[in-house]
């Protein structure tokens, strides 16, 4: 029996909810804990990078700067033949040199910068997973094994104090841990043999109790392990997106390589029809190349990958594969777990309706009481409805005679007996029994009331003093702040919402119709769900879910996006394809807003560099052949100064345009949740047009300091 | 420009306007294999020839089985066209004796080289002719082996752009249709009721019709002129029709007989817009929306409009290095002004301008001026008409395969910027299918380069094989400078694009430029297909994704701007530091007043 003052509480806080950031922004702007994008120590590893990266063999696996690696070899040996003949312009070919060197460093930069921060995350990881020492139980004794030679099927101790050594499923005991360690959370969780709670990850500590433990994982395959490679992107593979790209920046490079070929025999032919100038030199043809063949985004394109995966682990989420991320962003149909997702999880009392004859204060003072000692959420609900809403506060019961009554599933309804009165609250139908033992007549509008609340989604709790009937109480499930706004938000992308309930189909469509989902299943079995994700992916959609019990696992399998709770079971961390650390299931909606934000960057970047080429031409074509042909001087339209300047400056711009977007590659394009169409219009005008007219002012700005510090 | 001329040009476009929708509506049905009110007439021909080829048009075929028979089917077409040029001395048909002991004066030797070049034109349909047909061909080898080709060259096209569609259309499919259900349809029911229509038409307008011997006539000043003979209506329908654009004779469209009137050029014009216009709406009503046809037809209306209106006001404005010398260039009541070199008075500048728009635009190359003697601007324009791979309505079926590809490119770049994997017509568009837009592209783009860099300066000995009169390749060129450049480039460019047409002023008769411009148009036709059934055969096994407000709408003004950039653009960068030494500088040079 509570004994002391029933102050009325608020209900408990759901597991701590920072990565929703605002509901109304898909993609908050930055997370507490994620790393500055330019931290010394990221800088210093990614520049020594970018030189061991020169490696040609590690380049071949980038077509267009393993081409730009070849034109500076070239560029280099023209040098020093200049050098050894004294012939030519060294200055020139000097600067050229260095500059498509620099083109590949940067390009090699950008990718080690994303890298270095996948790297830096995975040593602060690895410092982690010291080798501790298991109690093995073996028979009925206990051995101290190595953590690193348990096998799976090995079953051991923890107690207070230890660290898990290793994945595994709790068999038998309760205990808080602490998953800091992976989680980046400090409150601690509890893991229960039995159901969904009873996984344990390597490299966690037991901060009370004691467990017993069957690993289920063999060494250098655990959980952490696996994390550890992927963040480092030991195991990255390129995603089919990327290879696509690939395929198209490689060709554009082959043709732009036929074009600047064949211009050599053209110039021949014309320095010859007119008698004047010169064939361009090697130096003139590669820089050329180098300015057309599409090096921002083949410098780039990895960097953008591995900081899309990078941008989801600051979001707390452990995505598989690149290619998760990726179809996250196609994904058309989102399966949304009601409570937790959608709702805030527990039903809450939102009205008290009296019958005809009953005062409201009189119902709530009943209901307040009745509940004071109800410690379930709904109960602490009504509690915190009566004072909102009628003033009333927690009264100290204990100096009166009051007697608790709490639920049983039998009787179906709780409350108290105090200074005489017997006030009970419970399901209509119970309290109509109750009524009626007590030898009074259940009120009409009393069942009225009832069924209303039933048919509008709500569930109602009857309340009774005695004989008397006084009302109904009505708990609803709460749409989460911000939910119908975020939902409607994917609508517009083009995304469909379908929420996942046990409830009934009544209750299920009006929660649906309240929080703007686009369907609903209701009475949703496992198999429902594996079903209705077969019959969706069958019609050409994606769809993405979340889970995290056992048998959740099939579906989390089968669904193109599988986001698996952190707390949830080993099964359904195996299948799905991302692992939420937070176990916060709303991160679904980011995690589509990043795969989103990952394809346009790669869109925008590789528009911006092939529009970028038009300004290059003005810039290089009439360079070459001016000396041939004075009058192509006219499609000199930016006044470059000479020949000379007019090729560097194209080839500087070239080379810092790269370095200039690196922070753009890592961080992603700014990316709003609209329609296709409009995001279209605004990209194609801001990096297609954009990336036809920056350049001019660019080169033009950079020939004019070219030609101040008389450069070329 | 002339207001007159701006109208006969609005006319003629709302004239391909009119006829899209209906056209497309019935190349529908006969694409689906649907009853039309031609097949009581014809389907028993249509029966006739499956049974004589021993096909069954009911089965579906894989996408290589479909580039298989297409293969097949061209070498045995291309065999044939030889075969019947190098022996048509012994063939009947032939009153003038072409390759016989005893030719008339100044006949063309059919020589292998030559014979080869000629078959595989046709068979690509790019009708490139290095020889001047009345002084070379028998009337026999006109009909039966170029106006053959001209059928099914043209509906082999077809055949190859509805197998496409196919790819987008079907879901989780295996094959793309039946290549020779395909190819007698297109033949049967769309190219022979309109060429014996169009014939009677020419016909009626004074084009001839005859199998006679070459008239010998007494001109004015007393000299002799022989007036070539020949059943030419037959075979000028469908020219135009197949975007083929072989002339009879070496004159092309320019020659009254071919094309008499300011009527039959504008039909003529028609023609060749016609099919490729109507196939955007079979696009659209295939895929089930309409729009989809419309925006591509857009975009190419886009392309077509801005061509015309560079080559027209620059061959109105004339060449100022004339009016130097006191030549008025000005229109008056009595004479059109501006540039009429090479023009026929009787269609005038903007007749001709337009059709040296539209005959490049489709990879048709009749031509009715000569467009060697286009100003520089104007030699440009139909020179990158071409280059753009000839998808500005294009040739019959060629122009759609080749827009869809670019389609391909625009969806896969952009499409990338609304954060999906970019999908046309539902279809995802991956690895396999951009895979297979680009070997088209480097494929033709490599070919043209390749050929008129090596054409530039390769260096032969005179009585070598190569070029036995002249020597170096370049010593066939007729001018000098920029404006040479450009005929070698030309011929590549129309010889890869399929186009068939002319710059002129290149003796391109040498084993040298019969072989490469030969090995060009096969390239230019071939690989270029082949990896676009590739894409067909992918495109079809896939799922159709649903549309959403997510999905990049591709029907729209933003999709047809986005389509043009990219055509645009990318041929473009391909070509523009050849064009720069080319008309561009050229036209500098004219400004400047220097003239080749």
């Amino acid at each position: 029996m509570p004994q002391a003052t029933l102050e009325p509480k608020a209900p408990a806080p759901r597991p701590p909810a920072k990565a929703d950031g605002e509901l109304t922004d898909l993609l908050p702007k930055r997370l507490a804990h994620a790393r500055p994008l330019f931290d010394t120590g990221i800088l210093k590893r990614a520049t020594k990078d970018s030189f061991v990266k020169l490696n040609p063999r590690a380049l071949l696996k980038n077509p267009v700067i393993f081409v730009v690696e070849i034109g500076a070899i070239l560029t280099t040996l023209a040098l020093g033949r200049d050098l050894a003949t004294g012939a030519g312009n060294i200055g020139f070919t000097l600067q050229i040199s260095l500059w498509l060197w620099f083109t590949v460093l940067f390009a090699n930069f950008a990718e080690a910068m994303a890298e270095a921060r996948g790297k830096a995350q995975a040593d602060s990881l690895r410092k982690t997973k010291t080798d501790s020492i298991a109690k093995k139980v073996v028979g009925a004794k206990i051995e101290p094994v190595a953590a690193s030679r348990l096998r799976s099927g090995d079953v051991v101790i923890c107690d207070t104090g230890d660290t898990i050594p290793g994945d595994g499923e709790v068999i038998d005991g309760i205990a808080t841990v602490d998953e800091s360690v992976i989680t980046g959370e400090s409150a601690p969780v509890i893991r229960e043999s039995g159901g969904d709670r009873s996984a344990v990850t390597g490299g966690t500590k037991v901060l009370s109790d004691q467990i017993r433990i069957r690993i289920t994982s063999n060494p250098g395959e655990t959980f952490l392990d696996r994390m550890i490679a992927l963040v480092e992107g030991a195991e990255r593979q390129k995603t089919p997106n990327e290879i696509a790209l690939n395929i198209l920046i490689a060709g554009l490079t082959l043709i732009f390589l036929m074009a600047v070929i064949t211009l050599q025999p053209f110039a021949q032919y014309s320095v010859n029809s007119a008698g004047a100038g010169s064939v361009p030199s090697v130096v003139v043809l590669v820089s050329l190349l180098v300015c057309l063949i599409p090096t921002t985004i083949g410098g780039l394109l990895s960097a953008i990958g591995i900081a899309g995966m990078d941008r989801v682990m600051q979001h707390n989420v452990l995505a598989m594969s690149g290619k998760a991320v990726e179809a996250s962003g196609d994904v058309n149909t989102l399966l949304l777990d009601k409570t937790g997702t959608i709702t805030i999880g527990n039903r809450q009392a939102v009205e008290f309706l009296t019958v005809n004859g009953v005062g409201a204060a009189e119902l709530a003072d009943a209901a307040q009481l009745s509940s004071l000692a109800d410690e379930t959420p709904e109960g602490r609900s009504v509690v915190v409805l009566a004072k909102e809403k009628y003033g009333l506060r927690g009264r100290e019961v204990a100096s009166h005679e009051a007697v608790f009554i709490p639920f049983s599933a039998y009787t179906r309804m709780s409350g108290v007996d105090i200074d005489g009165r017997r006030l009970r609250k419970g399901a209509t139908s119970a309290i109509a029994n109750f009524i009626r033992e007590q030898g009074g007549e259940v009120p009409q509008d009393l069942l009225d009331i009832s069924e209303r609340i039933s048919r509008q989604g709500g569930t109602p709790l009857a309340v009774a003093d005695g004989r008397r009937g006084l009302g109904v109480i009505n708990l609803k499930d709460v749409v989460k702040g911000g939910m119908k706004e975020r939902l409607g938000q994917l609508r517009a992308m083009g995304i469909r919402t379908v929420m996942i309930t046990g409830d009934n189909p009544l209750t299920a469509a009006a929660i649906a119709a309240e929080a703007g989902v686009d369907d609903f299943l209701a009475q949703a079995s496992p198999a429902d769900k594996l079903n209705y994700i077969k019959k969706e992916q069958a019609s050409g959609r994606l769809v993405a879910m979340t889970g995290d019990g056992t048998n959740d696992a099939p579906a989390l399998a089968q669904a193109d996006v599988g986001l698996a709770m952190n707390t949830g079971t080993m099964a359904a961390k195996e299948a799905g394809n991302m692992v939420d650390l937070d176990s916060n299931p709303t991160k679904l909606i980011e995690v589509v807003a990043i795969g989103k934000q990952l394809l346009i960057t790669r869109g925008a970047l590789t528009t911006f560099s092939i529009a970028n080429d038009v300004a290059k031409y003005f810039a290089i074509i009439p360079a070459m052949f001016m000396a041939t042909y004075p009058v192509l001087g006219k499609l000199n339209v930016m006044g470059l100064h000479t020949p000379q300047s007019a090729v560097l400056s194209a080839v500087i711009f070239n080379a810092l345009i790269i370095i200039a977007l690196v922070p753009l590659a890592l961080r992603g394009v700014k990316y709003r949740p609209e329609s296709a169409a409009s995001l279209l219009r605004r990209n194609l005008l801001v990096y297609g047009l954009g990336g036809i007219l920056v350049p001019f002012p660019g080169i033009w700005a950079i020939d004019q300091l070219v030609h101040l510090l008389r450069l070329a | 420009m002339t207001a007159n001329g701006i109208l006969q040009i609005t006319i003629f476009f709302l004239a391909v306007l009119a006829l899209t929708k209906p056209l497309g509506v019935f190349m529908t049905r006969v694409f689906a294999g649907e009853r039309t009110f031609l097949h009581p007439v014809l389907r028993p021909l249509e029966r006739l020839c499956y049974k004589l080829g021993g096909v069954n048009p009911e089965v579906d075929q894989r996408w290589t089985q479909y580039a298989g028979s297409l293969l097949a089917f061209s070498v045995f077409s291309a065999v044939l066209l030889y075969a019947l040029q190098r022996l048509q001395g012994y063939l009947p048909l032939n009153p003038m004796g072409f390759g016989t002991l005893h030719p008339p004066a100044g006949a063309v030797a059919m020589t292998p080289d030559l014979a080869f070049n000629n078959a595989v034109s046709f068979t690509t349909n790019t009708n490139w002719q290095n020889y001047p047909g009345e002084a070379t061909l028998s009337y026999l080898v006109q009909m039966l082996g170029l106006t053959m080709h001209n059928f099914t060259s043209a509906a082999a096209g077809m055949a190859i752009a509805v197998a496409l569609i196919r790819g987008f259309v079907r879901q989780q499919a295996n094959g793309i249709g039946n290549f020779w259900a395909d190819l007698v349809r297109s033949t049967v029911y769309i190219l022979l009721p309109l060429s014996v229509l169009l014939a009677l038409f020419f016909c009626s307008q004074g084009v001839i019709q005859n199998f006679k011997p070459y008239t010998q006539a007494t001109t004015l000043e007393g000299k002799t002129q022989v007036i070539a003979q020949g059943p030419v209506a037959s075979q000028e329908a469908i020219k135009m029709l197949g975007t083929n654009g072989g002339g009879f004779f070496n004159a092309n469209s320019a020659h009254p007989f071919e094309n008499p009137t300011p009527f039959t050029n504008f039909i003529q014009l028609l023609c060749i817009f016609a099919i490729p216009a109507g196939l955007t709406y079979v696009f659209g009503e295939m895929a089930g929306d309409t729009r989809q046809g419309w925006a591509i037809f857009a975009a190419m209306s886009v392309l077509f409009l801005a061509g015309v209106f560079v080559l027209y006001p620059a061959e109105q404005a004339g060449n100022p290095v004339l009016s130097k010398f006191g030549i008025q260039s000005a229109v008056t009541a009595n004479q059109p002004g501006g540039n009429m070199e090479g023009k026929e008075v009787r269609f005038g500048i903007a007749a001709s301008a337009l059709f040296a728009t539209v005959t490049t635009d489709a990879s048709c190359g009749a031509v009715n001026a000569m467009h060697d003697s286009l100003t520089p601007l104007g030699g440009l324009v139909p020179l990158f008409n071409m280059q753009t791979g000839e998808v500005i309505f294009g040739g019959v079926g060629a122009g759609l395969y080749g827009m869809l590809l670019f389609a391909i490119l625009a969806v896969f770049i952009a499409g990338l910027m609304v954060g999906r994997t970019p999908e046309y017509l539902g279809k995802k568009i991956e690895g396999k299918e951009v895979k297979m837009a680009m070997i088209a592209l480097i494929a033709t783009s490599a070919a043209i380069l390749a050929f008129s860099g090596a054409s530039t300066v390769i260096q032969f000995a005179k009585s070598s094989y190569w070029n036995p009169t002249l020597g170096p390749a370049i010593a066939n060129l007729n001018n000098g400078g920029p404006h040479g450049f450009g005929e070698v480039l030309y011929l590549f460019t129309s010889s890869a694009a399929n186009n068939g047409s002319a710059f002129g002023g290149i003796n391109g008769n040498a084993p040298w430029y019969n072989l490469t411009g030969g090995l060009t148009m096969l390239v230019g036709r071939f690989l270029f297909i082949l990896p676009l059934l590739a894409a067909a055969g992918s495109l079809a096994a896939k799922k159709r994704v649903p549309v959403t407000s997510g999905t990049l709408p591709t029907h729209g003004p933003l999709f047809v701007g986005l389509l043009v950039g990219t055509v645009v653009i990318v041929s473009a960068l391909t070509f523009f530091p050849a064009l720069s030494l080319g008309p561009i500088v050229e036209h500098y040079l004219m400004q400047s007043g220097r003239l080749f």
